[in-house]
């Protein structure tokens, strides 16, 4: 790893930010050394020379990055104008913040976040235990064999696609479905699960937790194999029973793993399934089914109102950013103990 | 399931934290220090995890049932059928002589495949290329592709984007969008990190080029990595329904929209034209449905080994 022009810069200045890795700190400290002009050019130049291979290999993917991501979040300026197709960017007439001022006295924009808060909520507090308790239960599973095939059982719906799922979801319990015809034939009254409005939070759970609750196990899985096994047996030496040892070992120990999960869920509450709502939001109608992402969606491309779902989406994006970044600090502070260490030793 | 020393008391069955490659199979056996569990709680387990994969399996074989039967039984079984009688591929022959679904199903196919493999490339390369530690700008390459996953350009944007480059109603449209991930570029890249660089570095020594080193050294090395994140992006592209939706129109539509189209909005087969079938039935829907269920069920066990791995190292380094 040390090549040659790696000790001919000596420069690494100590990386302020902290606690970054060896090999971030001498990556961020490489450049320029005032006074040391003539000398870094030449190499800058035999540098380039001898990475052109890489370079040129970054290259596409480069440009994708750019292309598909970095110029279309300068197309966000839409926001700010009276978009119209036929005039394009340049011509369409600059509004200024007319656009947000709409968003905020337009009802179904409020209707749109509170559903989606609803929805992350809601998803937060039924999905989010799921794959803790089973993969605690997973984990307790001693044959190797049946754990295996659980496993696979539980990993497959995760690679099932929503088209399919929202499918199967109304085969099971939609109108014609088998869980309403149960209902009926056990005196109760039918209850059609796909279309009703009040229910679709929790339709919508359901079908996340049926989809991924399995894959969210990997995580928690490998978190409770980096607990001590010693402690166990130690515990178990004392008289510690299978509670005791649950409660004071395994939980504390994967409890990093939790909070870290916890936080940075909370960090994309604004974020909800886009293509699971948008195929579902016409069983239940806007009023209960429009989210954010559904917004946007609708009112620009469907409806032709570009800018002020763009200013929508433009928000909704900042918001979520700062969500994510705020979330990301606090996980570090919470988290630098416990999966970035186990992180590292692998 | 039915072996009881099989299951074990809660949440501490103990196994060897790794196990070696070449060394003994792990024994499926209780440490010494734990206590026999208690029957009722091993009768527990077992009760839940079978119900654990009754949950997960059975809509899935419901929707096989119900596609290999007929019309009158699936309305004698109120919707679902379990266990068809009769079993019987009518809907499946109906699928198949209508040209709709088989065009769809070939073109999600080549999608897929082309879309994976570009995929692939784009990914290998790009991660490759960052794994030199005093590349000339490399952490600024890195952090482009990293901020990606922190923000979305919103959908509006990214629409007039396609547009504005002709892709409308192209296939292109399909792939080019969703060409790659920084999440499979991260994984990519940190498993060739932790390939053994003196290997690369005693190649380069012999004079070898890094190009030569990548497809004949790396690549070799990392099959497994590569299963798994061409999986990924090969589901990506076999589920993508709503790039389909905004971009192309309907002659030219996959096979999930397809499903969208007949099985959730229950619009009729083939262009209203011919109407090759009309209102189609049920085991028909279901037919399509499985048809698409299909590839991912037969690639699926293949890969499943490489998933821990994959994810993990995604999850961690990102």
């Amino acid at each position: 790893m040390s090549s040659n022009s790696q000790t001919l810069t000596p420069q690494v200045t100590p990386d302020v930010g902290g606690p970054a890795t060896v090999a971030e700190g001498r990556r961020r400290g490489r450049p320029p050394a005032p006074g040391a002009g003539q000398e870094r050019k030449k190499s800058l130049t035999a540098r380039i020379r001898r990475d052109k291979v890489m370079l040129l290999l970054i290259a596409p993917g480069f440009l994708y990055f750019v292309v598909f991501h970095y110029v279309p979040l300068a197309g966000n300026i839409i926001a700010f104008l009276d978009y119209k197709p036929y005039l394009g960017f340049m011509d369409s007439v600059w509004v200024g913040l007319d656009n947000f001022a709409a968003m905020f006295q337009d009802g179904a924009f409020w209707e749109a976040l509170r559903n989606t808060l609803v929805i992350t909520g809601l998803q937060l507090a039924l999905f989010f235990p799921v794959p803790i308790c089973l993969a605690l239960l997973l984990n307790s599973i001693v044959s190797n064999k049946i754990r295996k095939f659980v496993q696979s059982v539980v990993y497959l719906p995760h690679f099932i696609g929503w088209v399919i799922i929202v499918a199967v979801f109304s085969e099971v319990l939609g109108a014609t479905g088998a869980v309403p015809h149960l209902l009926e034939n056990l005196g109760l009254p039918r209850f059609d699960a796909m279309t009703t409005p009040e229910f679709f939070p929790f339709l919508v759970t359901i079908q996340s937790i049926w989809k991924d609750a399995g894959w969210g196990t990997i995580i928690f899985l490998a978190a409770l194999m980096n607990v001590d096994q010693e402690l166990y047996e130690a515990a178990a030496v004392d008289g510690a029973n299978a509670r005791h040892r649950l409660w004071h070992i395994t939980l504390p120990g994967i409890m990093p793993v939790i909070v870290l999960l916890l936080i940075l869920n909370l960090g994309s509450i604004l974020s909800v399934g886009f293509e699971q709502i948008v195929l579902q939001r016409d069983n239940v109608g806007p009023g209960a089914g429009e989210v954010l992402d559904t917004y946007v969606y609708f009112h620009g491309i469907q409806d032709g109102q570009w800018g002020p779902a763009a200013a929508v989406g433009l928000v909704k994006g900042i918001v979520g950013l700062i969500l994510v970044l705020g979330a990301n600090k606090l996980a570090h502070f919470f988290g630098q103990e416990g999966v970035y260490s186990n992180g590292k030793s692998k | 399931m039915a072996n009881p020393s099989s299951t074990l008391a809660a949440g501490l069955g103990r196994r060897p934290k790794s196990r070696p490659k070449n060394g003994p199979k792990p024994k499926d056996t209780r440490p010494v220090w734990m206590e026999k569990p208690k029957p009722a709680v091993q009768l527990s387990k077992a009760i839940a995890l079978v119900v654990i994969c009754f949950l997960a399996l059975y809509p899935l074989l419901a929707v096989l049932a119900t596609s290999l039967s007929s019309q009158s039984e699936i309305a004698n079984n109120n919707g679902l059928v379990l266990f068809p009688k009769e079993p019987t591929f009518a809907a499946y022959q109906t699928i198949f002589a209508g040209g709709v679904v088989t065009d769809a199903l070939i073109r999600s196919l080549v999608i897929t495949t082309v879309g994976t493999a570009l995929s692939l490339v784009v990914t290998v390369a790009m991660a490759y290329g960052l794994t030199r530690r005093d590349l000339v700008g490399g952490r600024f390459f890195l952090m482009t592709a990293l901020f990606t996953m922190l923000f979305s350009p919103g959908i509006i944007p990214s629409f007039l984007m396609v547009k504005e480059l002709g892709l409308l109603d192209s296939y292109a449209a399909l792939v080019l969008p969703t060409l790659m991930s920084a999440f499979n570029l991260v994984v990519v890249r940190s498993f060739f990190m932790n390939l053994p660089q003196e290997l690369f570095e005693a190649a380069k020594i012999d004079g070898a080029g890094d190009f030569r080193i990548l497809v004949q050294m790396v690549l070799p090395l990392s099959r497994g990595v590569l299963a798994v994140v061409g999986l990924f992006y090969a589901v990506g592209y076999w589920n993508a329904f709503f790039n389909a939706m905004l971009y192309l129109n309907d002659d030219n539509w996959p096979l999930s929209m397809i499903l969208r189209q007949y099985v959730l909005l229950g619009q009729p087969m083939g262009d209203s034209a011919v109407a090759e079938i009309a209102v189609p039935s049920q085991a028909i829907q279901m037919a399509v449905v499985v048809i698409s269920l299909i590839p991912i069920v037969i690639v699926f066990p293949f890969l499943q080994r490489y998933f821990t791995k994959g994810v993990l190292t995604g999850a961690i380094k990102g």
